[in-house]
């Protein structure tokens, strides 16, 4: 591993002025991922600043009926909150799904929403890859790629976002606090993570040296019936290979409120909103969960091995709609 | 040593204050200055659970820590299981009655894994496995698949899980 500097920041303000002030400057959170990748030299910093011990650690609710989750809350605690469980819980259910108990522990909020994908071209040094080194060409295009996306690919990239509970917050239209040495902003979370197109190296919107501090959980989703469901070829700790975090209420035999997103299958967590304008309004039924999904994965672009995707996306979103539809006729 | 820094640690009781180069992860720390070789280094990238160790009570992987990040903290590693009169932990005699490993390499892990796992059950974390019925905070009771979900970032090459989820079970409160 490459030598760095290390900056321990109290405050957020101290942690966006550490790094302005530091160039090849990282903030560093949980670290079960930019360490590894470290280790990989994938990532090579010239400093570190900590932002782990942030008084960014707590869970607050506002006086809305909305959740500030702070930047610095462990996955585990994050997933065991009662307020999370009852409220939102498939955010609950996402986060328990990913990763291990020993890795919940360590990675923070702000840092699950940042960890990188886990293409392995992208992790090997010795392959191609746009992401890590622009212009170099992507591997797994014409390579190893049954874990890759089939949606929203670019001729540069065709990695997946690896995150489940970003998966979640997008589909409960949760926002994301960030804070720049000029002053702070909100994205949606939908909107946090961006498709590869010819700027494969970028994951996120975040501009330099912005920082993650909170997460809201908003109001409008809390206490709907919401589910979080993943596929993956072990039966527990290993990445999707593909998810799906619903919400659906429904009033007077039709859906009033509908959100979906996919993991597993985009370089970000596919929000699909023609299968929830295709809802909207109609009888929540298996006939118009399937005709709805099949509108949204008419955009599917599967590779050469992954084909698999598109119908394996399509059932298991229509089986959590069918789930919880039937909570609201039970 | 590249630039390093200042960093005091309580491991296992012991107050330990030492400067270490930046690069250094807890594993490390804990194996090659301290001599504390229980831990044990198995992928070094946080996918086999080998390495796990216990920081102010939480289990963790000590490969993926930079030391530096710790300071102030409390680290128990599988030698500080045993009770001050150096009884074994309970869950270390079950492992022993119960045959749970060949090889023994990922057993210290194993075990501050498990350690980990009960308290937070025992603290109301949920797992993914955990059914509807569990109220939210409430003590999460623990049977096979339970442990099986919960263990499962610990891998066991000589696949000793059958026995390794029966010695769990053996010390469930």
């Amino acid at each position: 591993m490459r030598t760095f500097d290390y900056v321990r920041a109290r405050t957020a303000e101290e942690a966006t002025a550490a790094w302005a002030a530091t160039p090849g400057a990282r903030y560093l959170g949980g670290g079960t991922n930019l360490v590894d990748l470290m280790k990989l030299g994938v990532e090579r910093p010239e400093a570190l600043v900590d932002v782990s011990r942030l008084p960014l650690d707590t869970v607050e609710e506002l006086p809305d009926g909305s959740l500030r989750v702070g930047a610095t809350v462990r996955n585990s605690d994050l997933a065991a909150h009662p307020l999370v469980v009852e409220g939102w819980p498939a955010l609950s259910r996402a986060l328990l799904s990913g990763a291990s108990g020993q890795l919940r522990n360590a990675a923070t909020t702000g840092g699950n929403l940042l960890q990188r994908t886990r293409c392995p071209y992208f992790q090997d040094l010795s392959k191609p890859c746009n992401k890590r080194e622009p212009g170099s060409g992507c591997g797994a295009r014409e390579g190893v790629h049954r874990d890759h996306a089939v949606l929203g690919h670019s001729p540069h990239c065709v990695a997946t976002h690896p995150s489940d509970m970003a998966v979640a917050l997008a589909a409960l239209d949760a926002r994301v606090e960030l804070r720049g040495t000029d002053g702070g902003r909100e994205l949606a979370a939908e909107a946090f993570h961006r498709l590869p197109g010819d700027r494969p190296e970028l994951d996120t919107e975040l501009r330099p040296g912005e920082l993650v501090t909170a997460v809201v959980l908003p109001a409008a989703t809390r206490g709907l019936p919401s589910a979080y469901r993943k596929v993956r070829d072990r039966a527990s700790y290993a990445f999707a290979l593909a998810s799906a975090a619903v919400v659906l209420s429904v009033a007077d035999g039709v859906v009033a409120h509908v959100g979906i997103a996919l993991g597993g299958v985009a370089h970000r967590p596919w929000r699909a909103r023609r299968a929830e304008e295709a809802l909207t309004g109609a009888a929540p039924t298996r006939a118009a969960f399937e005709h709805a999904l099949e509108l949204e994965l008419s955009a599917a672009e599967p590779l050469r091995d992954n084909g698999y995707k598109v119908p394996l996306a399509r059932s298991l979103t229509v089986d959590v709609l069918t789930r919880l539809a039937a909570r609201h006729s039970g | 040593m590249g630039p390093a820094s200042r960093t005091t640690l309580t491991v296992n009781g012991r107050e330990h204050t030492l400067t270490v180069d930046n690069r250094r992860v807890l594993l490390d720390l804990l194996r090659e200055d301290l001599d504390l070789i229980g831990a044990k280094k198995g992928c070094d990238h946080g996918q086999c659970g080998a390495c796990t160790v216990l920081v102010d009570g939480r289990r963790v992987n000590s490969c993926l820590l930079l030391a530096v990040t710790l300071d102030g903290s409390e680290v128990t590693t599988v030698e500080g299981l045993a009770g001050p009169d150096g009884e074994p932990h309970p869950l270390q005699r079950a492992f022993l009655e119960r045959d749970a490993f060949q090889c023994g390499y990922c057993t210290p892990g194993q075990l501050c894994s498990a350690v980990g796992a009960l308290a937070e059950a025992a603290a109301g974390h949920p797992s993914a496995v955990t059914g509807p019925g569990v109220r939210a905070g409430d003590p999460v009771p623990l049977g096979a698949s339970e442990i099986r979900e919960r263990m499962s970032g610990n891998l066991c090459r000589c696949g000793a899980y059958p026995r390794i989820v029966e010695a769990v079970e053996d010390v469930i409160p």
